[in-house]
């Protein structure tokens, strides 16, 4: 029944079918293929033999990574950093939001704004190469430290000082792009509650806590969420970029080690196994993000 | 009472306008520098290092000038532009396609295809069987490695898709009535109405594309087929001075923190001046991808 329905369907959107079949063609290839690839990761997978001819390991690649020093450091680094991410990153657009809804001039408003957009749109390797010139040790925090009477260092290859270093340039980067979604929903809080608000008595502060706050709080929830589902999703370009040997202390995470191992060392079928383990932390991450949402909300995403 | 409390008021608000100030220039400033150095004096420069909000003199346009001189910078600028512009095209192309199809009503398995489409945010193969599949395409030191990936994101389609769902049907069926198919509805109807969303995805194709580097780095070994980016990776981050040499005669190494500067400002100026004329859309194109995406 179903079936001869879909060819009726087919009869009269014929042109429909043929126009979505290439998209279909390009998304199998590019994006199921690798999907498919990642049997790589159970085989000791050599470039002559193929999947096809390579041999079966069982889960030793993965049994291999979590026996090894790396497991123990690359996890606790992407998590760490990616929860100091979290708890630095993800409070600051709604506390400029906020800040930006007080000002009373448009044109000041929208020029902050545009301004505070800029870094976002900046490229990763300028972006990079500018803090590896302020942290360096004749950059300006060297100058700073010496001016308050400490010694100039070399912070960007000191293990010590990469988290901080890292994240205040997220922080710096990403603040004013991300805080367009809370200045949305403060736009689409009623004037009229602010009224009602007043005549009640409620001062400025009051009106924050008992207005503001619960109108944009559906849009926190929602990017909260949504940001604990990306934690094993760290910006793996800008650690890339700005770390070293000297620092893999600290810096380095699951997926730049995936990089260092796969690519650079051509160990395809560990480093499948290390970047499907990642992979898959990061679904049910989602999934349970998505979940909590669900609950919480009724909003989700799927 | 009242008084008292306007006063608060107002301290608040001229505290609030300060920190917002300060903040606006923390953003600035780097970039700022960045423009101060590439026109400042080379030898004191080179001395002098440290933040500089404003040039130091004698201005010198000599950065500039040896900037142009290069070739690995032309090759660069060109072979960005080059990815930019067939990028937007393709995206652009299989995005507007395949929301078209996936927002018609009488599509019957419209809902089954989304799905297997945006399966692929939740879970893909990350990078390492992403890279076999282009090494066994044969890709390998090819432009298509640069653009075939990245050609389709489900992303897009969920921002693109939504905005064709909020066409009314009625306009389409008044077309198809005058004898109009599919391709003629999407190109004389749907696109027209739809110059916001299409603005939006261009801007951030284009912008992903000019600042993309890690692609092209694991891909691309020849030099001739590098973006302006790896270029100045090689620059900035490597501290090579090999793009800066092919182009003139052994330049003395004050020229060449100069010429950094200088480089900076060329690859990200362009960027940096469109992205205001845009920014209403943003807004836009990020409701739609944070809330259904």
């Amino acid at each position: 029944m179903k079936r001869k329905q879909l060819i009726a369907n087919y009869r009269s959107n014929k042109l429909l079918y043929w126009m979505i079949l290439p998209v279909i063609l390009f998304v199998i290839l590019f994006n199921y293929v690798p999907m498919f690839g990642l049997t790589m990761a159970f085989q000791d997978y050599s470039l002559v033999k193929g999947i096809f001819g390579s041999k079966w390991v069982g889960f030793e690649n993965f049994a291999d990574f979590f026996s090894s020093m790396y497991f123990v450091r690359t996890f606790r680094n992407t998590i760490v950093l990616s929860l100091l991410d979290l708890l630095f990153s993800f409070p600051a657009p709604i506390f400029l939001a906020l800040m930006l809804n007080e000002v009373k001039s448009l044109r000041y408003k929208k020029l902050v704004q545009t301004v505070s957009y800029m870094p976002h749109f900046i490229s990763m390797i300028v972006v990079a190469g500018l803090i590896i010139e302020f942290t360096n040790s004749s950059g300006v925090i060297a100058q700073l430290a010496t001016a308050m009477g400490g010694t100039a260092k070399s912070y960007i290859s000191l293990p010590q000082y990469f988290r901080p270093i890292f994240i205040t340039s997220e922080v710096w980067q990403h603040i004013g792009f991300n805080s367009i979604i809370y200045l949305a929903a403060l736009s689409g809080i009623s004037e009229e509650l602010y009224e009602a608000a007043k005549i009640d008595g409620a001062g400025r502060f009051r009106q924050l806590l008992n207005v503001t706050l619960p109108g944009i709080m559906p849009t926190i929830i929602i990017m909260f969420i949504l940001r604990c589902g990306a934690i094993m999703n760290l910006n793996f370009e800008k650690v890339l970029l700005l770390y070293s040997p000297s620092t893999y202390e600290t810096a380095d995470i699951i997926t730049t080690y995936v990089y260092r191992i796969g690519i650079i060392k051509q160990k395809i079928g560990y480093s499948t196994a290390v970047g499907l383990f990642n992979s898959v932390v990061s679904f049910l991450l989602v999934i349970g993000a998505n979940k909590l949402s669900k609950t919480y909300t009724e909003t989700s995403m799927f | 009472m009242k008084i008292k409390e306007s006063m608060g008021r107002r301290t608040f608000l001229v505290v609030n306008a300060l920190l917002l100030g300060i903040l606006g220039f923390v953003c600035l400033a780097p970039m700022l520098h960045v423009l101060a150095c590439s026109i400042s004096d080379p030898a004191t420069l080179a001395r002098v290092r440290g933040f500089h909000l404003w040039p130091i003199a004698p201005y010198s346009f000599e950065g500039y000038k040896a900037v142009l001189s290069y070739q690995s910078i032309a090759t660069g600028y060109l072979n960005t532009i080059f990815y930019v512009v067939a990028g937007v095209a393709l995206n652009l192309i299989l995005t507007t396609i395949a929301a078209y199809v996936l927002s018609r009503t009488r599509f019957m398995p419209r809902n089954v295809i989304m799905l297997f489409i945006a399966f692929t945010m939740l879970f893909n193969g990350g990078l390492i069987p992403n890279y076999l599949l282009i090494v066994k395409l044969g890709l390998i030191n090819s432009r298509l490695a640069i653009l075939l990936p990245g050609a389709f994101s489900a992303f897009n389609l969920v921002i693109m898709r939504t905005s064709f769902k909020e066409i009314p049907e009625a306009l389409e069926e008044s077309a198809r009535l005058d004898g109009a198919n599919d391709l003629q509805i999407l190109w004389h109807i749907i696109l027209p109405v739809s110059k916001a969303t299409l603005a939006v995805i261009t801007l951030f194709v284009a912008v992903a594309l000019w600042n993309s580097w890690f692609t092209a780095s694991i891909y691309l070994s020849d030099r001739d087929k590098w973006p302006l980016q790896l270029f100045l990776r090689e620059i900035l981050i490597n501290n090579s001075q090999r793009s800066l040499n092919t182009g003139v005669k052994a330049s003395a190494m004050a020229q060449q923190t100069l010429v950094k500067y200088c480089i900076i400002v060329v690859a990200t100026v362009p960027i940096l001046f469109i992205y205001p004329f845009l920014q209403k859309y943003f807004v836009k194109g990020i409701m739609i991808g944070s809330i259904k995406g």
